[in-house]
Formats: C-alpha cells, structure tokens, sequence
C-alpha cells in the first residue's frame, strides 16, 4: 500500500509542482503584495501592512477610466454579441443547404491572432494624411462626416473597441448555442406543430427555456471574458492605452507591472484583487438569476 | 369546388411565407459571413498592392490588377519575421509538449492509480480552474524576473504549462475505460507505465489531439505573458512581433508590408482549422473559454 501511495503521487509531481509554483503560490502572494505598503521591487523590501494599495488604486484617475471602459465595454458587448450568437444560430439551425460553409465562416475569427487582425481594424477606421480609410468613406457616401475612430472623440473610439470585441467573441458563442439548438428534441417541436402553435411562440415557448441554460452560461462566461478585455484595445489602440484613454482593467494591472508607469507590483496585485471581486460579484448575481429563470 | 381553392390558396400563401422567409434567413447569414470574411479579404488585397499604388489610392480599391509579393520580401527581411516565427514554433512545440507529459500523467493518476488523497488533490485542481490567469501573473512575473529567466524560453514556457482544464478533460475520457482491460493486463504482467502508454494512450487519441490543438492555438496567440517576460527582440513571439512592427517597424507607414506579415502570421492557424475543422470546434465546445 505504502508503494502503491508513492506511486500515485509521482505520476502527479510534475502537475503538483507546475501548479504550486506559477498558480497556488501566486495565488497566496497576491493578496500578501496587495496588502504591503511601499514595496521596493529593486529590494524587495516594504514600509508595513495595510489597505493604502487599495485606496491608491481606487483614486488613481488610470483606473477609474479603465473601470469605466471595462464596464462600459462589457454592458454593450455581452447581451449584443449573445443575442446576435442566437439569432445566427437560429437561422443556421432552420437551413440545410451550405450551413457547413456557414459555420465554418463563422468560426475562423476563434484561430486567428487578435493582435494580427485587430491591425487589420485599425485599418478600416483609420484617417490618415492618404486616407479616410474605408469606414469613413462609407459614411460619407452615405452624407456623413468622417469621423476618426482611432485617434479620434472617446465614443468612436469605444465604438470600434465594441465592435472588434463583438467580432472576436461571436464564433464560441455561435458554435456553443448552435450544437445547443440541435440537441433540443424534434418531438417537441412536433407535437407544437401539430397544435397549430405560431413560430414566434414556439421559439419563446420550446426553444428559449430548452437552451436557457447554455444562454446563461454564455452570459456568465461572456461577463467573465469582457472584463478580461485587453489585447483587443492593444490590437486596435496600441500598447499606450492611458494615453488613448481606452485602457481596460486588465491593461492598467499590467501597466503597474510593466512598461512606461511600471514597476509597482503591489498596485497591479490591488487591482487585479478588484477585478476578481468584481468579476465574482457578478458571477454569483448572474447564478442567483439563473437559477430563477434557467429550466434543467 | 371552393374548398379545393381555398386550400390552393393556403398552400400558395404558406409557400411564399416559406420562401420569403427563407431569403430573409439567408441574406442574414450571408451578411454576417461577409462581416467576417471582408477584414481578411482586405488583408490579403492589401498585401499585395504595391506601396505607391496604396498610398495614391484616396478611395481604397477592392481589387488590383497589379499585385506585387515585394511586401512579402519586405516583410521577411525589414524586420525579422522569421525569427518572430522559428521563436513561436519553438515555444508552442516546447510547451505543448510538457503540457501533454504532464497531463498525461496526472490524468493517469487520478483515473487509474488508487492512492490517500487522490480525491481531495482532484478537488483543489478544479477549485484552481476557477483562478483567471490575472491574478497570479504578478507573482509569476516577479518569480520570472527572481531566477533571471527574463528573456529566455524558460521563463517564455514554464508559468505557461499548467492547464488543469484539460487534466480533467482527460481524466474524464481515462475513466470511460473499463476497468476490466486494467485487471487483463495486470494478471499478463504489464507495468502501470506501459499499461498507459501501449492501452490508454492509443484510446484515448482523439482526446489528446484535441486538446494538442487546442494548447497549440493557445501559445500562437499568446500575447500577455510573452509582452510581459520578453523585451529583447530576440525572445518575440509573433504576437509581440505585429506590435512591434506596428510602432517600430518598416517606418509606422508602410501599410501593405503590415499586412503582408498579419497575412504570414494568420495562414499557419487557419489551416490547421481546415485540416482539423471537426476537432477544433468539438474539443472548443467542449471546453473553449476564448470570449
């Protein structure tokens, strides 16, 4: 028995000793930096104990603006992207010709690089000395004004953000909610089709509570993955996001770590810790919500 | 008589109802699959204009009648591409290969092994999925930066190992083999070890490309941790490469040679996804997290 224990446990060392080092041990550090005052990450070394990271970085007007973008962000981007997931999803699952190609289409932004194709983006909205760029030629076209969206007044700027975001996230939500709507039982809709029930009423009535619980967990994971927003501001905005005034949450803890205003671990450590809680609060509301409205 | 007319004219109405609906559908689905594929077409287009002919056009053209693969060259020798690249692959097969060892192994323990603890070290794994990676890449970053490993593919490839998703994942495909197979090769003599490699492994394939796969777009795409632990130019992943070359390289304006690199640096994952199309987006929803 003594053999067959140290067995077991030598075939786990290498995942025990990955995870203990690069995710429990950083996982107790965190809270331990957030919590030091003053630290020096030239010598290691701290002033005492207590919540002034946390005051800093609640009054750090970078962060206030990266809270701002980050919630703003995730209030536009998550229910449009979801219902848009659900009306594609639902035209896929009601055609049999070319849905293949379709889906196939629809998924190629999930393997492509953010970085690489957000410069592509950028491309479309940007004004330059050459160009209006793409976007702004459409809108004037159409007899409005170009508008620049990359350097241009906050709300362009968000608007593109929120577009790029919506594109990104689009193929796991289609994939996701499409192989849902196919696993719905046929007798179902069978047997409303008999009772004469109209399509409106049978997709409010079958379909949604059928899938309400692959919804939520879309919602939940699309709140989850929105705050994390980061490389998609970077892929459109570059890396200096303070100064385009589209950093994200995520963006301004890895500021404090590194880069231009870096080296301040322990006010990256306070922020993340914000992030977390934030992003537990409102996963725990979204379950207490869930749970009155998802049918199992 | 009139029966037979009315029901004629149901059935004409319920049919045209079908048809306009069915254009309304289409013209939806091909709307949104024009919205995904226009950025990459205007990648590609872009790549092969010559940079004068860009920079003259005011209103962009859809087309060229001249394409030119000169951005293709600029792209590979104004800045180092192929580094950013042979960098990439070095760090995707060195870390997808740990990863799989390790896995493989941890996943063998929890489902075959029968040892004190097993179940309540299972459980602190999945506790641990629920850790998002922002919160422990301080520390990381700071225990990087404590053994010296900054700019080295140590440093690239360690923190970036673990996934304890796919532990589980695997584990759970260990475990639909039946036992019986166990005990057969146990009474022939065959080792834990080769019962692993020779039975478990060849079964369970499916799963472990899968999750091959799904590690490998990871570390293509990686950006965060990389930006973090790299600033030599000779540790840059292609993801730090586009940056880069997007504020430094080719000076800020030469659009189409940019292009020509995204081009470069998008067509490897795009065409393992058409190779292996079932398996992406199975293993993805099964367990993607991306968005």
């Amino acid at each position: 028995m003594e053999k067959r224990n140290l067995k077991g446990w030598l075939y786990l060392l290498p995942a025990i000793v990955f995870l203990g080092f690069f995710m429990v041990y950083p996982l107790i550090d965190v809270f331990i930096y957030s919590f030091e005052e003053g630290y020096n990450s030239a010598s290691q070394t701290f002033f005492g104990v207590g919540t002034y990271n946390y005051s800093y970085v609640l009054r750090d007007p970078y962060f206030l603006q990266a809270l701002k973008n980050t919630f703003i962000l995730v209030i536009i981007t998550v229910p449009l992207s979801t219902g848009l997931a659900l009306l594609i999803s639902a035209g896929l699952s009601s055609i049999k010709k070319v849905r293949n190609l379709f889906q196939t289409v629809y998924f190629l932004p999930y393997v492509t690089n953010t970085l690489a194709v957000g410069l592509v983006f950028m491309i479309l909205f940007k004004q330059t000395d050459y160009t209006e760029g793409l976007v702004n030629l459409i809108i004037n076209f159409f007899g409005g004004s170009s508008v620049d969206f990359i350097g241009g007044p906050y709300w362009a700027k968000m608007f593109v953000l929120c577009l790029y975001t919506i594109w990104v996230v689009m193929p796991f939500k289609i994939l996701v909610l499409t192989s849902a709507l196919a696993s719905v039982n046929q007798d179902y809709y069978n047997a409303a089709r008999i009772d004469g029930t109209s399509r409106m009423r049978i997709f409010t009535k079958i379909t949604l509570p059928m899938i309400s619980p692959t919804l939520f967990y879309l919602i939940i994971t699309g709140f989850i993955g929105a705050f994390k927003a980061y490389s998609d501001a970077v892929a459109l905005f570059g890396t200096e996001l303070n100064a385009a005034e589209m950093n994200t949450i995520v963006g301004y803890i890895y500021d404090m770590l590194y880069g231009e205003g870096g080296g301040y671990p322990s006010y990256a450590s306070a922020a993340a810790i914000i992030l977390f809680a934030i992003v537990l609060t409102i996963t725990v509301i979204n379950l207490l919500i869930s749970r009155k409205h998802v049918h199992y | 008589m009139s029966n037979q007319k009315d029901f004629e004219t149901i059935e004409r109405n319920a049919k045209r109802r079908k048809t306009i609906r069915n254009i309304i559908v289409y013209a939806f689905l091909v709307i949104w699959a024009v919205l995904v594929l226009f950025p990459f077409y205007w990648m590609v287009l872009t790549s092969i204009k010559s940079y004068s002919a860009y920079n003259s056009e005011y209103i962009p053209q859809f087309f060229t009648l001249a394409p030119t693969f000169q951005n293709y060259i600029d792209a590979f020798t104004a800045v180092p591409l192929a580094d950013y690249f042979l960098n990439t692959i070095i760090f995707t097969a060195a870390t997808t290969a740990i990863m799989l060892i390790v896995t493989v192994l941890a996943a063998f323990a929890f489902s075959r092994l029968q040892f004190k603890g097993r179940d309540l070290v299972f459980t602190l794994f999945l506790a641990l999925m629920m850790i998002p990676s922002e919160l422990v890449v301080i520390t990381n970053y700071v225990t990087i930066t404590n053994w010296e490993m900054r700019n080295s593919f140590m440093g690239l490839i360690l923190p970036s190992v673990t996934s304890v998703f796919y532990i589980y994942l695997l584990k759970e495909n260990f475990a639909q083999i039946p036992d019986e197979l166990y005990y057969a090769a146990k009474v022939d003599g065959t080792s834990d070890f080769k019962y692993l490699t020779k039975v478990m492994i060849p079964i369970c394939k499916p799963t472990i490309v899968t999750i091959t796969i799904l590690k490998v777009i990871e570390c293509w795409n990686s950006y965060v941790w990389p930006r973090l632990i790299t600033d030599n130019e000779n540790y840059y992943l292609v993801s730090n490469g586009i940056q880069y070359i997007r504020e430094n390289g080719f000076g800020r304006e030469n659009i189409p040679a940019m292009m020509a690199a995204v081009v470069v640096i998008s067509v490897p994952l795009i065409v393992l996804f058409l190779i292996f199309r079932n398996k992406i987006m199975e293993g993805v929803s099964r367990g993607g997290t991306k968005g």
